[in-house]
């Protein structure tokens, strides 16, 4: 048991002191969801094999450990020296490149792909190699054991704990929070602090510290990567929002679908819990907390925070009307607070080095940095963490190296399925949450998704749509109906039934949608519409004057042609579905329209670049 | 007080209150659908779903919902810009546009909500077209039609049976465009514990939720001239048919009369007859369990939706009721064996019809073990509703009819009868008879007004014959629930309760004419009840000069051995799913 400030100090450095002794070289292996969905654990097996091969036990030590956010070349591995502080990190491990790795220690390993890092940690450095990455939520996913109380007390864990209740009042947790004008993670970028206030100026024996750990938003994996590589930071984070607020109880709200980031919190909360972090009397400054983990059956609408406490309650998981707040009245109808993963994240950060610490990262309206995933037609996808300004094209074209097959870049959506779509010329824009509003997207929680000449924005649109209407509630009017009614125009457009008034409805139709919704689902879901109806207009024209979908991707638009270059070989006749080839033997062959589904399976069987499509 | 200035006229409001109370304070009427107000009650339904009383707050990004948005100091409100105006109107395209526009031949039309406000806003045209909800009807049970093709998410039903009733069988279901309320994994009605009340009718705004219309049935059992149709016409009926003539005050009885009379039916009863002979039995079997001291409090039974809400909810206290039939049910038993003896048809050849304020009548007539006649006792239920249609249909100008009397013999009735029709009167009336047996005189003191009313419970200490009796009243299912646990606790020692199903009683059946959230016609109705039963010259069930005589006649006297055949019944745990 930890049972004060000095004890935890003293552990930490023991920590220090038996690693040390334990091992001069790390390895460590990226175990995320993602990593071992690529492979990572006969990696692991092979790396531990081989370390007992060498009879190197005593020296190399392996550590499993979270994502490191190079998705793109998962499998990875990461070598590093205790001492010198030099690291290799590898991409692309096999299983055969363990002896190597184990072999080389810091020093790149033969047959092995090196990787550069891209990122520092302000935390614990200097940016010397001018990075574009900084990273403070990710300070520690992949780079400790997330299922090892020990490790993360190394890297100062509890201390920011620690530090509130022992030498900060509540208020002077708020004011620090507020003074470093953190902002929610999860997208609205309201002030965490003052939310904490709000909640902590209401008088009431129960108040309830609620993590959002629903994660959504097709694509992204922010909240997941740190759940799963550092879940005592936001067991942390979230013991001193509930010191700031005066609440005992906290609940993660954890959609059921990360089972390895339940377990690996599960574990922590016990760790926590053995060892006095949690629980009674937490560093003997008569502070209780405790936390309990809260299942979602998967419903996106419940990253809305009322609809997320009506989960909790058992009920539906509906928005209701707000006021009253949750900071006023939330789960159980007590004061409650409501915030995201990231945003806890970032806490004790803040509380261990300090407001104006934190306020030199980012912009003055946006301090600190945000978490991305990066994806899409980018050759890098992976997670990112840039501070707050960083320009769109530093994170696509710099920590993303550009688009994929050297096609040209189109588009990038920011804010998740109800953010919208910036093109080319918005790509020097720095980014915060004033500069994407103004620009008709968002922040979101953190979704990116590249896209290039062989996308079509008029069906990305109505991709996006599908998504929010999948997932709407049905409660509003507008949401329930008027997305519907959004997704049959786009699906016109899309099929060739568009017309000039279905544009102008469209427009109308999102506009209302915006100003009529009840929650912020409903309030952002034309924001996919609209924006690519503003940025790019003459892709709708084209698909409802000239029928054409330049991107090739809407396929009802499609013509498929034969050309010249016909040598009658059949190929492409005998493998139409609906027999719409004829021709003869070693004559060119012609595609009867009206049979035609557009499938393009004679496009890809054709070895004579004969078939024209447009 | 809150200051505040809505299309440019300044209004003080309370603090607490929304921008629609404030507006309609100035005058102002912000269109509303999705929200209800039962102001005697003290429930308000404001889920903010619809989005149809959008209005222009200066300095918020979004329109805001005035049914929901509370009120700030200095707020400035338009209500009329063309910006709401615009907004409000595409939510009813909108809706309209998931709607069948089957309006002709809607079970609603002209009664319709939705309807009503798509012609006040002057929609003339079809705006937005596309797929349409496709739900199969919910037509399994005897009382309540689900056409959920019809619903627009209003949520109103959910309030009635969740918090009103706290029957709890009704959520939303399902997602985005998919999303309609529904029990718990789409069962229909009649495999779930709905009691059947016809709240959630009766807080429908559309067709989405009607009652099964059993008024054909009726045409052709009239029609046949092989059958005898007698009516019986239950208290509330009286008080409330006369609004879908334009006659808001007083009871039509006489008029009600002549009018059944003209469509045809043979004989015209009164289900008044068989209340007072509910309160013979049931004031009987009161006095023995309190000189007993055992198996209290005594409950009434005559609410087919209490009944079976203590079935599935309170089984392990289905001894408590008092094992008398309700009025509704002793009547067919009567009709079918005393009655058509006496006039010599067989029961075969009898048929029952009921006017009733109520849907779960209908459950309650198909209730299998209600065959003392060797068959159904109650043939056809039909709701005051239906009447009301099945005379405009027989083109029956039922305000300039006048009145008449019922048959004899089971048509005479007592004040005491009449007034169970409201919360209140069956306790009233047992209290009335209870008090004579037991002092053996003719008390002339009657009223008790402590039960009278329309508040959710009501508890009062009576004197009856020097005796202190507690009792107490409530009225719909929440406020029974809570009476129930307080006796399942031990906690209270009444000795009789009466309860009903609806909030207010039977004059708030869910058969009775729509009131759209006015619940000023309510107070009407009970007044009219209370005016009836002063107006007769016998007040007390026992008095009753009918009832003395079919004592004498056939049951002998109350809580015989054929008064228990006949005129009592058993019930049966159901299963709280």
């Amino acid at each position: 048991m930890i049972e004060n400030a000095k004890q935890l100090a003293e552990k930490a450095d023991g920590i220090r002191k038996e690693h040390a002794g334990r091992s001069k070289i790390g390895i460590l292996v990226s175990m995320g969801t993602c990593g071992i969905a690529a492979g990572t654990t006969p990696i692991l097996n092979a790396i531990r094999d081989e370390i007992k091969k060498q009879g190197r036990d005593g020296e190399v030590e392996v550590i499993e450990t979270g994502c490191m956010g190079l998705c793109h070349s998962e499998p990875t591995v990461e070598v590093f020296d205790r001492e010198s502080g030099a690291s290799v990190i590898y991409g692309q491990v096999t299983e055969q490149q363990a002896a190597a790795i184990v072999e080389s220690g810091s020093k790149p390993a033969a047959g092995a792909t090196a990787l550069s890092r891209g990122w520092y940690y302000p935390e614990d450095e200097e940016n010397k190699d001018n990075a574009l990455q900084a990273r403070i939520v990710l300070r520690n996913t992949g780079r400790i054991n997330p299922q090892s109380l020990e490790e993360y007390l190394v890297q100062d864990g509890y201390a920011a704990l620690a530090k509130a209740v022992t030498t900060m009042k509540p208020q002077d947790v708020i004011d620090t929070i507020i003074a470093s004008g953190l902002r929610g993670r999860g997208g609205g970028g309201f002030p965490t602090g003052k939310k904490w206030a709000f909640a902590a100026a209401q008088k009431n024996d129960t108040k309830y510290v609620i993590c959002n750990a629903d994660e959504g938003d097709p694509g992204a994996f922010m909240d997941r990567a740190v759940l799963e590589g550092d879940p005592h930071a936001v067991l942390e984070a979230m013991a001193i929002a509930g010191y700031a607020i005066g609440a005992t109880k906290g609940i993660i709200y954890i959609r059921a679908e990360y089972p390895l980031a339940i377990e690996r919190l599960n574990i922590a909360i016990d760790q926590a819990r053995k060892e006095g972090l949690l629980g009674k009397n937490i560093f003997g400054a008569g502070f209780d907390f405790d936390l309990e983990l809260k299942y979602g059956a998967g419903a996106f609408v419940c990253g809305e925070e009322t609809a997320l406490i009506h989960s909790i309650e058992g009920m539906r998981g509906e928005p209701t009307f707000k006021p009253p707040f949750p900071a006023i009245s939330g789960l159980w109808k007590k004061p409650t607070i409501v915030n995201n993963v990231e945003t806890y994240a970032n806490v004790c950060a803040i509380i261990r080095k300090g407001a104006d610490w934190f306020k030199k990262i980012g912009t003055a309206g946006s301090p600190g940095t945000k978490v991305f995933a990066l994806a899409g037609k980018v050759n890098k996808v992976g997670l990112v963490e840039v501070p707050m300004g960083t320009t769109l094209r530093d994170i696509i074209f710099g920590v993303g190296e550009g688009i994929k097959d050297g096609r040209a870049f189109k588009a990038v959506q920011t804010g998740g399925p109800s953010g919208g779509c910036l093109k080319a010329t918005e790509l020097d824009t720095a980014i915060d949450y004033e500069s994407l509003k103004a620009l008709g997207s968002m922040m979101g929680s953190g979704g990116m998704i590249v896209m290039d000449e062989d996308d079509c924005m008029v069906n990305i649109a109505r991709f996006f749509l599908e998504f929010t209407l999948d997932e709407s509630c049905g409660k509003c009017t507008p949401c329930r109906i008027g997305n519907k009614r959004l997704y049959e125009m786009l699906q016109d457009i899309c099929e060739g039934r568009g017309t000039m008034e279905t544009l102008e409805k469209l427009d109308t139709l999102s506009r209302t949608i915006k100003d009529t919704a009840l929650c912020g689902l409903g309030q952002t879901s034309p924001n996919p519409v609209l924006s690519t109806m503003a940025q790019f207009k003459d892709e709708y024209l084209q698909h409802i004057q000239e029928k054409k979908c330049a991107a090739g991707v809407c396929h009802k638009l499609i013509t498929y042609t034969i050309n010249e270059s016909c040598v009658g070989c059949t190929l492409c006749a005998r493998n139409c579905p609906v027999d719409a080839i004829s021709g003869e033997r070693k004559g060119r062959h012609v595609i009867d329209q009206d049979k035609c589904i557009k499938c393009g399976v004679c496009f890809e069987a054709c070895k004579f670049h004969a078939i024209d499509k447009s | 007080m809150i200051n505040l200035t809505i299309n440019n006229q300044p209004v003080s409001v309370e603090e607490g209150s929304t921008i629609l109370e404030a507006a309609g304070k100035l005058g102002i009427r912000i269109p509303t659908l999705c929200h209800i107000k039962l102001d005697c009650f003290n429930v308000e339904h404001r889920v903010g779903s619809c989005r149809v009383c959008v209005v222009e707050v200066e300095g918020r990004p979004n329109l805001a919902p005035s049914c929901c948005t509370p009120v700030m100091e200095g707020m400035v409100v338009k209500t009329n810009t063309i910006r709401a105006i615009n907004a409000r109107r595409t939510m009813l395209d909108l809706i309209l546009s998931d709607h069948p526009k089957d309006c002709l031949t809607c079970e609603k039309n002209l009664e319709c909500e939705l309807q009503n406000l798509a012609q006040e806003m002057g929609l003339h045209r079809i705006v937005y077209e596309g797929e349409q909800s496709t739900y199969p009807k919910d037509m399994a049970n005897e009382s309540i039609v689900r056409d959920l093709n019809k619903c627009i998410m209003c949520r109103r039903c959910e309030t009635a049976c969740n918090e009103i009733q706290t029957v709890g069988i009704l959520s939303g279901v399902r997602r985005g465009f998919e999303a309609v309320v529904a029990p718990s994994g789409e069962r229909p009605l009649n495999e779930t514990k709905c009691t059947f009340c016809g709240q959630c009718v009766a807080a429908c705004p559309v067709g989405a939720l009607t009652e099964m219309d059993h008024t054909y049935a009726v045409w052709r059992a009239l029609n046949d001239k092989t059958k005898t149709v007698v009516v019986q016409t239950a208290p509330a009926v009286r008080a409330a048919i006369g609004e879908m003539f334009g006659i808001m005050e007083g009871c039509t009885t006489g008029k009600m009369v002549t009018g059944l009379r003209m469509l045809g039916f043979d004989k015209v009863f009164d289900t008044d007859f068989t209340a007072d002979l509910t309160i013979m039995e049931e004031t009987h079997e009161l006095i023995e369990r309190v000189k007993a001291g055992k198996n209290l409090p005594i409950l009434t039974s005559c609410c087919p939706g209490w009944v079976k809400f203590f079935e599935h909810q309170f089984p392990d206290m289905i001894n408590i009721p008092s094992s008398a039939k309700s009025p509704q049910q002793m009547f067919g038993a009567v009709a079918k064996t005393f009655y058509a003896e006496k006039i010599g048809v067989k029961p075969e050849d009898m048929v029952v019809v009921s006017v009733m304020p109520c849907l779960a009548k209908k459950y309650e007539a198909s209730r299998e073990e209600f065959n003392s006649s060797g068959a159904r006792d109650v043939d056809i239920v039909i709701s005051t509703r239906e009447l009301g249609k099945m005379f405009q249909e027989a083109g029956i100008l039922f305000e300039k009819l006048e009145d008449s009397e019922y048959d004899s013999p089971l048509g005479e009735s007592t004040g005491a009868a009449v007034i169970f029709g409201a919360t209140g009167g069956v306790l009233e009336a047992a209290l009335r008879t209870a008090a004579d047996w037991l002092t053996g005189e003719d008390l002339k003191d009657i009223d008790f007004k402590a039960v009278r009313g329309f508040e959710a419970i009501r508890e009062a200490t009576v004197n009856v014959a020097g005796m202190d009796i507690k009792v107490a009243v409530a009225s719909g299912l929440g406020n029974a629930r809570k009476l129930l646990e307080k006796i399942r606790s031990g906690e209270a020692d009444y000795t009789a309760i009466e309860i009903m199903a609806c909030p207010g009683g039977c004059l708030n059946g869910g058969g009775q004419p729509y009131i759209h959230g006015d619940t000023s016609i309510l107070k009407k109705r009970m007044d009219a009840l209370y005016a009836e039963d002063t107006g007769k010259t016998i007040r007390k069930s026992h008095q009753n000069p009918d009832i003395k005589k079919i004592y004498e006649e056939f049951f002998g006297e109350p809580g015989s051995h054929k008064a228990h055949e006949l005129l009592h019944t058993h019930y049966k745990a159901r299963t709280n799913a």
